[in-house]
């Protein structure tokens, strides 16, 4: 026992010699490499003349700051790394049982979201939950919903879409114009919104057949501006930037949301409030969300679904099995926009108005960004980006604290975009495929194994 | 082999006649006729860039012949333009399947997955087109349980079971190579052309590849068409060898008559200047002996 203490002692002792030896080294390094850059600095003084100034508290600064770095990776950390993957390898082979929160995650997560409205309401009371209903979770899961849209497209056919915003424009405007100009009520149109962005996605797939990669992105990018300058331009109809407004409201079994006697806070004798109204459309988009993913999930498992994830993995092989890649194409096109048109009519109805101003490039940059970042083929996996994505930056509207730090002019979602990037980079590096990077097969014989990542293609667009 | 082969051998499955494919100035096919007859296995033969695959893609409808006629004859006696149809038609309706010089496999998907992929038209026309599917109709359930058994059916016989859903990236060489015969044979084929399946195969597993491909033509009744550099496959299974050479056929027969055919000898190994006259003098003989034993 002795024995092994004064070891054990020795070899600490033997660790720390050796970390102050690299640890003057590594110092001397930094001397050499900083006396001219840091240690000497050549101004102008008022006479324009060269003078030198002298830094050498600033030189000295960088020479500790290294000793003291190298010092502790050499005596603490890297021991600590040793020690922990010796003890990783050492370690049996444990089969990891899922816990209960893994296996039942999709499960528990609808039953958190079904309940999230009256919870928010008791805690935040009726005027206070606009903002969560409203701002967090609405906003999110119109994302979510676009982004599992748009994962037919881009995750499971494999064909980079790059102006999926377009069909969201044109499922936005057909319930706009549709119900201003015929009165029509949001539930006969969502369905007709649907079909007008799946015709459009159609349009779109016929030229693009035989492009791939990086000329299939090129050519849906500019569908996606071409549908919003026609909407700029055809002020007649559209009325051009201004946009609509005053489009009607969903309805709850005609149950109307407004002030009125027969409208839904008098019938439920409620206090007039727009946070019921919310909570409707919150639980209506939820439904929309729900039916996506029931439908993609359907879908996986059936021939045309399974036709997408083969073309994604090798087009040639697909039309060597008698698939017909025309049209396994266009299905991809279609259902995707259809969602997107789902959407579209959804956000039409909440927002009140809409103009081309909502449909820009940008949105479909930030929908693709959620689909890759959550992984491309995982519904779990892009729920969660949305999440992060979406939320992180109504987050930073609420961030008033970093006033306080940075001076009161400091507005934090400003800097949106800089973070939206600087997340993206590190979550790639991290995780390339993404937040759930593996696959779920669709079918099997004993037992549902994942597909790991590096056996997956991206596609060819 | 089996009876019925031998009573079969005057019913030709494909007839190529007059194939010429041209890439720009290059002849790559000139003037290439030839049969396959059903149930047996052909081979296609010929030194590097002789235009086997050329071929090959011809049947297969991935590229459009510049000349010919392409006729496959399927048992019901229906036949079929193959250089008419589109390539996956020619799968769908011709039931024509083939496989890849270089694998290519659904290597994300499941070796099962591989193998479903395979019978979407069957499934597809069981979906009702994917609506009466979606909303689970027993017809779609059922269809899918009989694509699962053919599947299982054919991952045993080319002993994939094991790794059934594991993924086809995963798979060593050798298994992807059966994977994909097994893929084109879930397609329900009656001709499978196979391009190069022994090639990168250690002996024991070509070896075991001749089984496979023997007890497919036995046992389903398949034609089988290939392309081959390896003359153990070759020479072992094939009933009747087609040799091509610079696009243009120069034998034709079965293997052992090939084989001492000194056309193909030259082709193979070449020879040597001074024995030029003699072969040639040689290849003249055999044409005249041929010519006068078909008057």
């Amino acid at each position: 026992m002795a024995n092994i203490a004064s070891t054990t002692a020795s070899a600490g002792t033997e660790v720390t010699a050796r970390a102050l030896r690299e640890a003057v080294f590594a110092g001397l390094v930094t001397l050499g490499l900083f006396v001219l850059f840091v240690g000497l600095k050549t101004d102008q003084n008022i006479r324009n003349e060269l003078v030198l100034t002298q830094r050498w508290g600033l030189l000295a600064t960088f020479v500790i700051v290294a000793m003291v770095g190298r010092f502790l990776m050499v005596a603490y950390a890297q021991p600590w790394l040793a020690q922990r993957k010796a003890a990783k390898a050492a370690a049996p082979e444990v089969v990891k049982e899922e816990g209960f929160f893994s296996r039942n995650f999709s499960k528990i997560a609808i039953v958190a979201l079904i309940l999230y409205p009256p919870v928010i309401l008791a805690l935040t009371g009726v005027q206070g939950s606009l903002k969560w209903v409203d701002n967090f979770g609405i906003q999110i899961l119109i994302y979510v919903m676009l982004a599992w849209g748009l994962n037919i497209v881009v995750g499971l056919a494999g064909l980079l879409d790059l102006g999926y915003v377009a069909f969201y424009a044109v499922g936005a405007y057909s319930y706009a114009l549709l119900s201003s100009y015929f009165g029509l009520s949001f539930w006969v149109l969502l369905p007709v919104a649907g079909l007008l962005s799946a015709c459009w996605g159609m349009i779109l797939g016929f030229p693009v057949l035989r492009l791939r990669g990086d000329y299939l992105a090129i050519v849906t990018l500019a569908f996606g501006e071409i549908i919003r300058l026609v909407l700029i331009n055809w002020t007649e109809v559209t009325k051009g930037t201004f946009g609509v407004s005053g489009i009607a409201k969903a309805t709850l079994f005609g149950i109307k949301f407004d002030a009125s006697k027969d409208g839904f806070a008098a019938l439920m004798g409620l206090p007039i409030s727009s946070a019921y109204y919310k909570i409707f459309l919150f639980y209506l988009i939820l439904g929309l969300c729900m039916i996506t993913a029931f439908v993609t999930i359907r879908l996986r498992r059936m021939p045309v679904g399974r036709a997408w994830e083969a073309l994604r993995e090798d087009e040639i092989a697909c039309r060597s099995l008698g698939i017909n890649t025309t049209t396994t194409k266009l299905t991809a096109f279609a259902t995707g926009a259809m969602f997107g048109g789902f959407a579209g009519s959804f956000f039409a109805v909440r927002q009140g108005f809409v103009s081309p101003e909502s449909f820009v490039f940008l949105e479909s940059a930030v929908i693709l960004a959620i689909v890759v970042l959550g992984g491309m083929g995982s519904l779990t996996g892009i729920a969660i980006a949305a999440i992060v994505m979406i939320g992180g930056t109504e987050i930073l509207r609420e961030l008033t604290f970093l006033k306080v730090v940075f001076g009161p002019n400091f507005t934090p979602e400003l800097y949106r975009m800089l973070i939206f990037g600087l997340a993206m980079v590190i979550v790639m590096v991290w995780k390339p495929r993404g937040f759930v990077g593996s696959r779920e097969p669709t079918a099997f014989l004993r037992e549902r194994k994942a597909v790991s990542g590096s056996f997956t293609k991206e596609g060819h667009g | 082999m089996a009876p019925e082969t031998s009573t079969m051998t005057n019913d030709p499955i494909l007839k190529v006649e007059h194939l010429s494919m041209r890439f720009g100035g290059l002849m790559a096919i000139n003037d290439f006729s030839f049969e396959a007859r059903r149930g047996d296995i052909t081979a296609l033969i010929g030194p590097n860039g002789a235009g086997k695959t050329t071929v090959f893609n011809c049947i297969t409808g991935f590229y459009k012949p510049t000349m010919g006629m392409i006729t496959m004859r399927q048992r019901s006696g229906k036949e079929y333009l193959l250089e008419r149809l589109p390539d996956f038609e020619i799968t769908k309706q011709a039931r024509v399947a083939r496989t890849f010089q270089n694998i290519r496999m659904f290597s994300g998907m499941t070796v099962l997955e591989n193998l479903l992929v395979a019978q979407h038209n069957k499934l597809m026309l069981a979906s009702g087109y994917t609506f009466l599917g979606l909303f689970g109709f027993p017809a779609y359930r059922q269809a899918s349980k009989e694509a699962i058994e053919l599947a299982k059916h054919w991952l045993e016989r080319a002993s994939l079971i094991d790794r059934a859903d594991d993924p086809a990236g995963d798979l060593p060489y050798g298994a992807q190579r059966r994977l994909e015969i097994a893929r084109a044979m879930c397609t329900e084929p009656e001709l499978l052309c196979l391009d190069e399946p022994a090639a990168g195969l250690n002996p024991r597993e070509s070896h075991s590849l001749n089984e496979l491909l023997q007890s497919i033509r036995r046992d389903t009744g398949t034609s089988i068409l290939l392309i081959e550099h390896d003359m153990s496959v070759v020479m072992g299974i094939s009933d009747h060898v087609v040799v091509l050479e610079y696009g243009q056929k120069i034998s034709d027969g079965n293997p052992d008559f090939v084989k001492s055919d000194p056309r193909v000898i030259a082709a193979y190994l070449g020879v040597e200047d001074e024995e030029v006259e003699e072969v040639i003098e040689q290849i003249e003989e055999i044409e005249g002996e041929q010519g006068g034993t078909k008057q």
